[in-house]
């Protein structure tokens, strides 16, 4: 089947003597695939856009958001690539949110692919968006290195590059009057060498465009990349060191006001009562606006506002959470825990018997983590004008055809009557999620009371007591050792707010193990902080495997290495990270290694942290070696920083950070007890690629979940001490 | 009340209450808005500014504190012509920025730290380089400080 073309008008700017591919298809393999994967809904179509114009301009649109994780940059070099065009002249834009943007089944069909599973509870809202792809695996690479995945739909921007360049060529030859085959393409030039004529692709635009695009057009093969593989500079960075880059916190419109909020302390609690006088008296303050549960102040400025909400006394109720605290969360996750009766399992072998059996050394553990919270450095700030029974809104978030849709729902008008206007992000790591974004309805209430726009901006106070945190979580470790030292089966009892399973990957080779999920909900969401599950799960299998290590008598390099199958790439990054690090060489007095390695969407990581213990009991991380296999990297220098990042972030969540709940409400406000990794106690970070063939994975979180348990096993082997509640702190202390 | 001071060497006149921080007369009086809000406690560092040179957090300085001054953002820091800073090219040779929210307030504190030092040393960096990033961009940051000051470098962080 042939490509649909049609005209699509960006923003309503009329293409004048310049060219708009628009590629769409619904019978490709890649499409296909996806339908397979998603069951019946066999009618995916999947489309990308690449506007050339005249002055040989060449502008990619991307369905995905920046927050800093360079996926733009890197689908603009797939693209690009594939065209064969001038990297000078290359833009990027945002798509549009429109839905004829959006790619429920292909989405679907990465998230399978991705984990083998379907898409996750925390992404509901997300589905019927190509932004599923981008919340889902915060994908700095968006292609893959096997074939059977470039054939897919991840391949999207090359294929619709691919098709362009086609198309373009066709045109050249019958301007030419030469066949296609004697023309080659090169910095957005088609090129006849034998007579050395060349038509510039801005010349062939518009005439491309009216041609029906091939459906299947052929892609370059490794050898001939030009920019895929290449450490090309970030597109996004050069507004982002000047002031020049617009965030949501930064939207100017005329007659502008700004609200700040404060929702009841103890999540699902209401607003009583509120008198809205201390707050009218302060200069500068127009509105006190009352919500369900939460009291918002609207003034000329964010200082007024601020004033005016600290002058009130709202009453709020505790929605019946009042007697919840993380010691009672604690308490209650180990007694179940110790029930036997898990609401969710999964695994292989028979676990009971290989922990039965005569002869094993059985090994326990109990290990806990706290809530930790997101910490973007730029809080919730989104803008709407309720105007004439329209709504127009300005903002970051991840999902925004998700916001689009909630807009519409707390307006109480149709989704077409919304316009949004995604701005970039200053952080996100999973906040921004659709149904974590309260801020929504928030400022959607507030504008249908004010005849001005208003931006609603979160006090950092509010965004550290309203987050949608990583679930608080008990785990209970199990496993026997057979007579060889050899694991010869291993169960995790884990006890939270929601299942891991997905986000959970035992990578070792054993006979027998089980995973078993006891549900345990608190008044939070169930929060999706960068890497999810795969965090704490790999906090307690890895430090675990240590702990089976030293049982063992064993080196944990060389035990991890046992359990591992000869040639498999998982063997691979292990070797490597232990090559790199100098594994088994002499360190200084007081310094010790940690090793670990977690699986996460479907990309594998290992680290070797190199820290030691300070007299205060605090761990300090020297020296951070991570080897990667995430099949092909698209932009090496950009895939290092989001694993370094990813390392950085790891590091700051279990050296101290803890949100902690009391009577129901969150007791820390601010930076000040919350405090994050500053660049002092950074370390050097050495991040490695092993290419392979391997299908894509992501980048932006894989490189957080080895991070804490590299770090315990590093204390334990500076100091003897087996850490195994988070945050480490000073529990190292002598 | 009206509060006079020079903003990236241009004379301006504020109408403001005197305990308004800096910071919002910046964004929200003047527009200035590469200068970011994060804490609203001064802890964090997104707000950075000089104030008559000195790294000041602009979000806990209340403007009539600033009557007289010179302050400069991070819209102020390029030459007249628009070339950047070494500074700012150094962030982009190093490719720090990830999200970038915190940049702004980042450069402007490297900005201060190389007037005093000169050729700073990694413990003057530890020690003054105190600005929070949440992306963890913090090894490129020492990477363009060594940088912009012709230090010789090992690698770019995280590579």
């Amino acid at each position: 089947m042939g490509v649909k073309r049609r005209v699509f008008l960006i923003g309503g700017a009329a293409l004048i003597g310049g060219g708009l591919f628009a590629v769409s298809w619904s019978e490709r393999a890649a499409t296909r695939r996806a339908a397979k994967l998603v069951g019946k809904d066999k009618a995916g179509v999947f489309e990308t856009w690449i506007r050339i114009t005249d002055d040989d301009t060449v502008t990619i649109f991307s369905p995905h958001v920046d927050f800093g994780q360079g996926s733009l940059t890197a689908l603009a070099q797939m693209a690009a690539d594939e065209l064969d065009a001038d990297w000078s002249k290359i833009v990027i834009e945002s798509a549009p949110v429109n839905a004829a943007f959006a790619n429920a089944p292909l989405a679907k069909g990465f998230g399978g692919e991705l984990l083998p599973f379907s898409i996750p509870p925390f992404l509901k809202g997300l589905e019927g968006s190509t932004f599923a792809l981008i919340a889902r695996n915060i994908p700095l690479q968006v292609t893959g290195g096997s074939s059977s995945v470039r054939a897919t739909g991840q391949t999207g921007m090359r294929v619709a590059g691919a098709a362009a360049r086609h198309a373009l060529i066709a045109v050249a030859a019958k301007r030419l009057g030469v066949l296609d085959a004697e023309l080659s393409t090169a910095n957005s030039k088609v090129i006849h060498a034998t007579s050395g004529r060349s038509l510039r692709y801005g010349e062939l635009a518009a005439d491309a465009a009216e041609m029906t695009l091939v459906a299947e057009p052929k892609l370059k093969v490794a050898s001939d990349y030009r920019f895929i593989g290449k450490p090309i500079p970030r597109l996004d960075i050069p507004p982002k060191v000047d002031g020049t880059a617009r965030y949501g916190m930064d939207v100017k419109l005329p007659d502008l006001r700004v609200a700040t909020i404060m929702a009841a302390p103890v999540r699902g609690g209401k607003l009583d009562n509120v008198d809205a006088a201390p707050a009218m008296a302060i200069k500068g303050v127009e509105k006190v606006v009352k919500l369900d549960n939460a009291v918002a102040v609207v003034a000329k400025g964010y200082w007024q506002a601020l004033t005016g909400l600290r002058a009130l006394s709202p009453q709020f109720s505790d929605g019946g959470h009042g007697a919840l605290s993380s010691a009672s969360i604690a308490a209650a996750q180990a007694a179940k825990i110790k029930t036997d009766k898990p609401d969710n399992k999964s695994g292989h072998g028979d676990v009971p018997a290989a922990l039965a059996a005569s002869g094993v050394k059985l090994v326990e553990a109990d290990y806990a983590v706290p809530f930790i919270h997101h910490a973007m450095m730029e809080p919730f700030a989104l803008t709407a004008h309720f105007k004439d029974g329209k709504l127009e809104l300005w903002g970051g978030v991840q999902d925004p055809l998700h916001t689009r849709k909630a807009a519409a729902e707390a307006a109480d008008i149709s989704t077409d009557h919304v316009t949004f206007h995604p701005m970039i992000m200053g952080g996100t790591f999973g906040r921004r999620l659709p149904g974590f974004c309260e801020i929504i309805g928030q400022v959607v209430r507030i504008a249908k009371q004010t005849p001005y726009p208003v931006k609603l901006i979160w006090s950092r106070e509010e965004e550290v007591q309203q987050g949608a945190y990583r679930p608080q979580a008990s785990a209970h470790l199990k496993a026997a050792l057979d007579k060889d030292g050899l694991i010869a089966g291993w169960t995790t009892d884990y006890a939270q707010s929601g299942d891991a399973a997905r986000e959970t990957r035992f990578v070792y080779d054993i006979p027998a193990f089980a995973l078993r999920h006891y549900e345990f909900t608190t008044n939070q969401h169930d929060g999706a902080w960068r890497s999810v599950n795969s965090n704490q799960n790999g906090f307690y299998s890895e430090s675990f495997m240590d702990e089976l290590a030293h049982a063992a008598g064993e080196d944990p390099y060389e035990f991890r290495r046992k359990h591992l199958r000869p040639g498999s790439r998982h063997l691979a990054v292990l070797d490597s990270v232990a090559k790199r690090s100098g594994w088994g060489t002499p360190l200084t007095t007081g310094r010790g290694r940690g090793i670990a390695m977690v699986e996460s969407f479907n990309t594998i990581v290992a680290h070797v942290i190199e820290a030691s213990v300070g007299d205060d009991g605090r761990p300090r991380a020297h020296k951070v070696w991570s080897s990667v296999d995430c099949g092909l990297v698209v932009n090496p220098d950009g895939a290092a920083a989001q694993i370094m990042g990813g390392i950085i972030m790891g590091l700051s969540s279990c050296v101290d950070e803890a949100i902690t709940l009391d009577k129901g409400a969150v007791l820390q406000s601010n930076f000040h007890d919350y405090p994050l990794l500053k660049l002092a106690e950074a370390p050097d970070v050495e991040v490695h690629f092993l290419e392979s063939d391997a299908s894509m994975g992501g980048l932006g979180e894989p490189g957080v979940p080895p991070t804490a348990p590299a770090l315990a096993n590093a204390i334990f082997a500076a100091t003897g001490k087996r850490i195994r509640q988070l945050p480490f702190r000073s529990q190292a202390k002598a | 009340m009206a509060i006079d001071m020079q903003v990236n060497g241009k004379s301006v006149s504020i109408e403001a209450d005197s305990d308004t921080p800096l910071l919002w007369v910046l964004r929200e009086e003047l527009g200035l808005t590469g200068t970011k809000f994060g804490c609203g406690i001064g802890a964090c560092g997104a707000c950075s500014v000089h104030v008559d040179g000195a790294i000041t957090r602009s979000c806990r300085i209340p403007v009539g504190s600033v009557a007289g001054k010179a302050i400069t953002t991070i819209e102020g820091i390029a030459a007249p012509n628009g070339t950047l800073h070494p500074v700012q090219q150094a962030w982009i040779d190093a490719q720090v920025p990830q999200c970038g929210y915190c940049q702004s307030g980042q450069i402007m504190a490297a900005v201060a730290l190389i007037k005093k030092t000169g050729r700073p040393s990694p413990a003057n960096i530890d020690e003054a380089m105190t600005n929070i990033c949440r992306c963890g961009t913090y090894p490129r940051i020492r990477t363009a400080i060594l940088a912009a000051t012709g230090q010789s470098i090992a690698a770019r962080g995280g590579t």
